[in-house]
């Protein structure tokens, strides 16, 4: 035995003189102090970065069958569900995995609104998140045309017509992205490559970024404490941090497990998630000569889908519909610098700000909600206000609300009656 | 320029049309028989399947050898099914080629391959027990599952001689059998129920396989989550 | 306190036995939970029903095939050889033992049934597959007989020589003989190849 471990010390000598292995550990592992006081929401960071290495194993291996050609796509989708040995599950992996990716990133961002993590000194990790944001939302969106359905290639169709709303250079814009005069094979061929080279090395990329920021300030906690302020004397640890590992990593792993039971009981159960996941107009085969009934983006898109048909158009031109989608993803990016709270955990926080966060959680669900279905869905109002229908009202009042709270976030945070802070974290 | 302009626009107004009449047209789905693990009806549903179906529509993404699934043997499919193709490897092709079809019916009759999931079993049951006569039609056929506003479409109905003739009511919109068939009503929906019990398995062949597999695959996790959590308090006994 | 909690656990020598028993029960379970994952992405790469059914048994009729003649099909996306043997080709077999690799078939190029003289369950009809053993050319029909040839298959690439049973000559570039696939016959001349009766 203490030959062997001799010999283990000596190789990874032999490899520290070469390449800074043991440093590397220690400095994100095992010397990585993590504040002690990490609840449920610290899930999810960990969770979203195996959702990540899960979707690309998944992907080159759908890869190794999947045809990006028109002709043939819709084919080699069923083919990996048939003929392909387990092609099933791989497939189901794949996109009951993209779903999730959405259900744990979007987790993971409310972590930031609530514990004020984006604040200073965090402001550049934040916004490297709200870039992997940005790339997970096109990459969804890339990947969703490949299995070439109906709502595959209308998806696609509007989305890029979106772009043809923008003045002036709107429509060759549009006709640049397709590489055809609509959705084709053109189309496809590209997407497939954006989906499975380009964005995955711009996501990796800002992962990468996200993390070095992160273990470069250190963790934000639900206190909002700065742990690094309070040090050990003699070792310089902070009082409150815990080493990474194994503390974190033997905790990450129990969420792994849960979030692993989730993931299997929808993909052995429920693939489909009643049409949320896979809807059944995507079984139909793209044709761009029938459009069906009801085209509605995946469920992950729907917030910001409400908000572009809740915006009236101006004359003829649906660009404030548009600029007013984009802003509202793009909204995130300024709240580092929108919100002037003394503090930054909603536990120091008063009721205004509470109440600002409830509002837009719920704006963000209604409208994510109103998305899915018809705009007609609740009725009209009577004639006393134009037979205009109930769900688009509600959602011009929401997507008003959704805006507000950023808009409006300087000021309900600067006056807002917050707590003192503990020096130390709490539990 | 002007052309481009015109389809973006169109696009995106039929994006944000309101539907207006979608919620108001649906019709009564019947709930279908389907039971995964009856393998006799399974197979007088593929029956069905091969010999009347397979005329017009293909379902190119099924093999013939997956009929091995709903415990049929090569020898069975090879003598009772194969019809449209020569190996049991080969998929299930239609008997007339797209091209003939689309002339004759206007459309091409759809691959069934996938139909169940992208239209549901419950539609597909009413569907083939939803024809009635309708003179006006080109087929000498009407169909409200198919079409609720119209209720055109363009396949005939294939199995009249086993319904029968069935007469819409426009006021109840009620169908009742004028001219029976040579199945009773029973009959004739036990023979729809077992074809859509066939093309429900066939949607998605590897459904019983996954659904089995789930069960050990949750336990297995359960058991590791226990592992965990008591490592998890191993562990952390040193910081609370 | 806390400082307290870290000097514990950077002194503490003796084993945690409760923390040794998990961290053993979870890596074990977990070793297992990630094999059995690996499985189905394993298995993903075999060849799938499509491959499967291009691949499957072919069956060939040889009774229009006159003795002397050859026909070539294709097996696998190989090309499948039967070759209708003369008598007087089938006696010629014998004659140049000495001149080949592995004149007893100790390779097993060839199922067991074919383990014979002629590499043949019926001696009239060779069946092999037509790629050489070397780097996979297919060989060019050559039956014409010389004094030192008896007929059989060069290959244009390295020059690799064989006889007619698929056996091949010292002196060539490929290491072992052609291959005999699985084969039965349905009929006397209805031939099943790529499946055997023991493999049926």
């Amino acid at each position: 035995m203490s030959l062997l471990t001799k010999k283990a010390d000596e190789l990874l000598g032999w490899v520290d003189a070469r390449f800074p292995l043991t440093s590397n550990i220690k400095a994100h592992l095992t010397e990585y102090y993590a504040p002690k006081n990490f609840n449920f929401w610290y899930f999810f960071g960990s969770l979203a970065l195996l959702v990540l290495v899960l979707q690309i194993v998944t992907g080159i291996f759908l890869t190794m069958h999947y045809k990006p050609e028109a002709l043939m796509a819709f084919a080699s989708v069923e083919y990996i569900m048939r003929d392909v040995p387990w092609g099933w599950l791989i497939r189901y992996m794949h996109s009951t995995g993209a779903s999730l990716f959405f259900v744990v990133i979007y987790l993971h961002m409310f972590r930031g609104l609530l514990y004020g993590s984006y604040r200073n000194p965090r402001e550049l990790i934040w916004l490297f998140g709200v870039g992997i944001f940005l790339a997970l939302m096109g990459e969804a969106f890339f990947g969703y045309l490949l299995p070439w359905g109906q709502m595959s290639y209308w998806g696609a169709q509007v989305i890029t017509s979106l772009f043809g709303t923008v003045p002036f250079i709107g429509p060759d814009i549009a006709e640049w992205l397709r590489g055809d005069y609509l959705t084709s094979d053109a189309t496809l061929n590209r997407f497939f490559a954006f989906h499975v080279i380009a964005l995955p090395l711009v996501i990796l990329g800002l992962v990468a970024a996200h993390i070095l920021a992160l273990h470069e300030v250190g963790s934000n906690n639900p206190d909002g404490v700065e742990i690094k302020k309070l040090k050990d004397k003699v070792t310089g640890i902070p009082l409150d941090g815990i080493p990474f590992h194994p503390y974190y990593t033997v905790k990450d792993m129990v969420g792994v497990v849960v979030f692993f039971i989730v993931f299997a009981a929808i993909i052995f159960f429920a693939p489909e998630m009643g049409g949320y996941f896979l809807e059944a107009n995507n079984f139909v085969p793209a044709d761009p000569l029938v459009t069906p009934a009801h085209i509605a983006p995946t469920w992950y898109f729907t917030p910001y889908y409400s908000i572009l048909r809740a915006v009236p158009p101006i004359g003829i031109s649906q660009f404030p519909g548009v600029a007013a989608m984009g802003l509202s993803v793009l909204a995130f990016v300024f709240l580092p610098w929108l919100d002037r709270s003394p503090v930054k955990s909603i536990r120091y926080k008063g009721n205004l700000y509470k109440g600002w966060l409830a509002a837009f959680v719920i704006s963000f669900l209604v409208l994510g909600y109103l998305g899915t279905v018809p705009a007609n869905v609740w009725g009209q109002f009577g004639a006393w206000l134009g037979k205009a229908d109930i769900a688009t009202v509600v959602a011009r009042i929401f997507t008003a609300i959704y805006f507000a709270f950023f808009i409006l976030m300087p000021w309900y945070t600067k006056i807002d009656k917050t707590k003192p802070v503990p020096e130390r974290v709490t539990g | 320029m002007n052309i481009k302009n015109y389809i973006t626009k169109a696009l995106v107004l039929l994006m944000l049309l309101p539907l207006a009449n979608l919620a108001n047209t649906e019709v009564h789905l019947d709930k279908a028989p389907i039971d995964p693990s009856n393998q006799a009806s399974l197979q007088r549903g593929a029956r069905t399947f091969v010999n009347n179906c397979l005329g017009c529509h293909s379902a190119n993404y099924m093999r013939y050898k997956r009929l091995e699934d709903i415990g049929l043997t090569e020898k069975q499919i090879k003598e009772n099914l194969l019809f449209t193709a020569e190996k049991v490897g080969d998929p299930m092709t239609s008997a007339i080629s797209k091209k003939d079809a689309k002339k004759w019916f206007g459309v091409a009759p759809p691959d069934l391959s996938v139909e169940v999931r992208a239209r549901g079993a419950d539609w597909l049951y009413s569907y083939m027990r939803g024809f009635y006569r309708d003179s006006t039609s080109s087929t000498g056929w009407g169909n409200c599952v198919f079409d609720p506003v119209t209720c055109k479409v363009a396949m005939p109905h294939v199995l009249y001689e086993l319904q029968g003739e069935q007469v819409l009511d426009h006021k109840t919109h009620q169908l009742t059998l004028a001219k029976p068939g040579r199945l009773s009503v029973a009959e004739y929906d036990a023979l729809i129920g077992d074809l859509t019990n066939f093309m429900a398995y066939m949607a998605e062949p590897a459904k019983q396989q996954r659904n089995r597999l789930g069960w050990f695959v949750l336990l297995f996790l359960g058991v590791l989550l226990v592992l965990t959590y008591k490592l998890k308090k191993a562990y952390w006994k040193d910081i609370h | 306190m806390s400082s307290n909690q870290i000097d514990k656990s950077q002194t503490k020598i003796e084993i945690d036995e409760e923390k040794r028993k998990f961290l053993i029960a979870t890596s074990a379970a977990g070793a297992v939970g990630c094999a059995a994952a690996a499985v189905p992405f394993v298995l993903s790469m075999t060849p799938s029903e499509r491959a499967k059914a291009a691949g499957a048994p072919v069956e060939i009729d040889v009774s229009k095939l006159a003795p002397g003649e050859m026909k070539v099909d294709e097996y696998r996306g190989q090309p499948l050889w039967i070759i209708h043997r003369t008598d007087e080709q089938i006696a010629k077999l014998a004659n140049h033992d000495a001149q080949l690799t592995d004149p007893d078939l100790e390779v097993p190029q060839q199922p067991d049934y074919c383990k014979n003289k002629t590499r043949a369950i019926n001696p009239k009809y060779a069946v092999l597959l037509g790629t050489c053993t070397h780097l996979g050319c297919s060989p060019a029909q050559n039956f014409a007989v010389t004094a030192d040839w008896d007929g059989g298959f060069v290959c244009a690439c390295h020059g690799s020589k064989f006889d007619l049973a698929g056996r091949v000559f010292k002196g060539s570039p490929a290491p072992t003989n052609l291959v005999v696939p699985k084969h039965q016959y349905l009929t006397e001349t209805t031939l099943l190849v790529g499946e055997d009766k023991e493999s049926a």
